[in-house]
């Protein structure tokens, strides 16, 4: 029952995941954390099967960071998601698959521009300006297609965000109750709060 | 032991081809002179020049890295197809070009492995690497047997590298264009070179620039006619003895 969205916008990318862990049709927790900092400008929600997803998302974690402490310089974020969906690409060939779904989001220094990556547990990796997973995204991909700006501010990017959230919130059966967000730039990642 | 192996390798390839290589602020520029053994040696076939160009002393790694390999052919070899297919992993599980600095500690790992170990020889191949990324830009490494690399703004490997290297310390500038570069790297080798006269027969070329409209890095080694026609461009070309029996 997971939601997470994400979108990019005038040298930024926002990503919110909603924060509830549940068993059956009881809600276990709800201030989980489902978004990873995996580097200095780098995010990654996850979401999907509950025990692949901590698992998975610990040892992309501690990869990225080998990477770095190795080449003294972090993977720009097409690195990093490249990575990742190879990693879920060979997973799914083994014999226990991890049943994980992503949303990478960075800020590449390089080229000084956000970047977004949706990948989901099969390998499939898409750039894309806006992006969502779980029920969630059945209503938020239209409100994201209708009003997602790429020259928008944080602060719009936020308000557009807020309306997936709600529109959720108000149209799905069981609602997803609390968002944690994120956000990175070039100043780096900080938490906000919608 | 090993150290004494490392030596002996480091000793053969102080007589082997120079390879010299200048970085420039829009490039790299590389040269390396090739050994002719004999006047037997069928050269015909280097004529056309191999792949890229050339083959035997100057190698593509991967499309943002070329390669001027001084020692033992047969080690060299096997040195370049290793990179090859570390480039090539690298851009499997990371989808971009291998970073220059890494696909040189890749080689200088295995390098330092032969080091370590009893019951084999160090690989006798000292390398230089020229190469472009977006971290660094443009790069320059050397390599030597023992599986020590280091950054350079312009090194010389092989015979007379001594001479070479001080030609080079003397004559660097800092933002120095590849032109320039290019000029720099021919002036110096037509000095260290035991023959008088410079020909494709002798000499591989290569440069890495990037390209200004893809904005990828770009390499060209030249072919032995690109060669010449470079050679005959700054006046060190081979004079044409009787060509000038004709005009005069």
């Amino acid at each position: 029952m997971d939601s997470s969205f994400a979108i990019t916008g005038k040298g930024y990318a926002i990503v919110a995941a909603d924060m509830t862990v549940s068993r059956s049709i009881v809600k276990m927790q709800y201030n989980e954390d489902k978004i990873k900092v995996l580097g200095s400008h780098l995010l990654m929600a996850f979401s999907g099967e509950p025990g692949d997803t901590v698992q998975f998302a610990e040892y992309v974690e501690r990869n990225i960071r080998l990477a770095q402490i190795r080449n003294t310089y972090p993977l720009p974020p097409p690195s990093a998601a490249s990575w990742i969906r190879r990693e879920l690409a060979d997973s799914l060939r083994s014999r226990s698959p991890y049943s994980v779904n992503l949303l990478v989001a960075g800020y590449d220094l390089s080229t000084h521009e956000p970047k977004l990556y949706w990948i989901d547990y099969l390998g499939t990796m898409a750039t894309v300006p806006f992006a969502a997973h779980g029920y969630g995204s059945y209503f938020a991909l239209s409100l994201l297609d209708r009003y997602h700006d790429p020259e928008a501010t944080v602060e719009e990017g936020l308000a557009t965000l807020r309306r997936c959230i709600d529109e959720v919130s108000k149209r799905l059966v069981v609602t997803p109750g609390k968002f944690k967000v994120k956000v990175v730039d070039k100043n780096g990642v900080r938490e906000v709060e919608l | 032991m090993f150290t004494i192996l490392v030596e002996y390798a480091m000793e053969a390839i102080s007589h082997a081809g120079t390879v010299l290589a200048v970085l420039a602020k829009d490039g790299v520029v590389l040269a390396a002179e090739k050994k002719v053994t004999g006047k037997l040696l069928d050269l015909s076939g280097t004529k056309e020049g191999g792949y890229g160009g050339s083959g035997e002393k100057i190698f593509l790694l991967n499309s943002n890295v070329v390669a001027g390999v001084a020692g033992i052919t047969a080690d060299a070899n096997s040195l370049v197809n290793y990179a090859r297919t570390a480039a090539q992993k690298h851009l499997y599980s990371y989808n971009e070009d291998i970073p220059v600095e890494l696909l040189t500690q890749r080689l200088c790992d295995l390098k330092q492995g032969y080091t370590q170990y009893g019951g084999l020889r160090p690989f006798g191949v000292s390398l230089l690497y020229a190469g472009y990324d977006p971290h660094y830009k443009f790069q320059l490494y050397h390599s030597d047997p023992s599986g020590n690399y280091s950054g350079w703004k312009a090194t010389c490997i092989g015979a007379n590298n001594g001479t070479a290297q001080s030609l080079l310390k003397q004559e660097y500038k800092d933002d120095i264009s590849v032109e320039d570069a290019v000029a720099l790297v021919l002036r110096v080798m037509s000095k260290t070179m035991d023959s008088t006269t410079l020909g494709s027969e002798k000499l591989e070329f290569a440069t890495l620039t990037v390209d200004p409209v893809t904005k990828k890095p770009k390499s060209k080694i030249y072919r032995p006619a690109e060669v010449d026609a470079l050679l005959k461009k700054h006046d060190l070309a081979k004079k044409d003895e009787d060509a000038e029996m004709k005009t005069a």
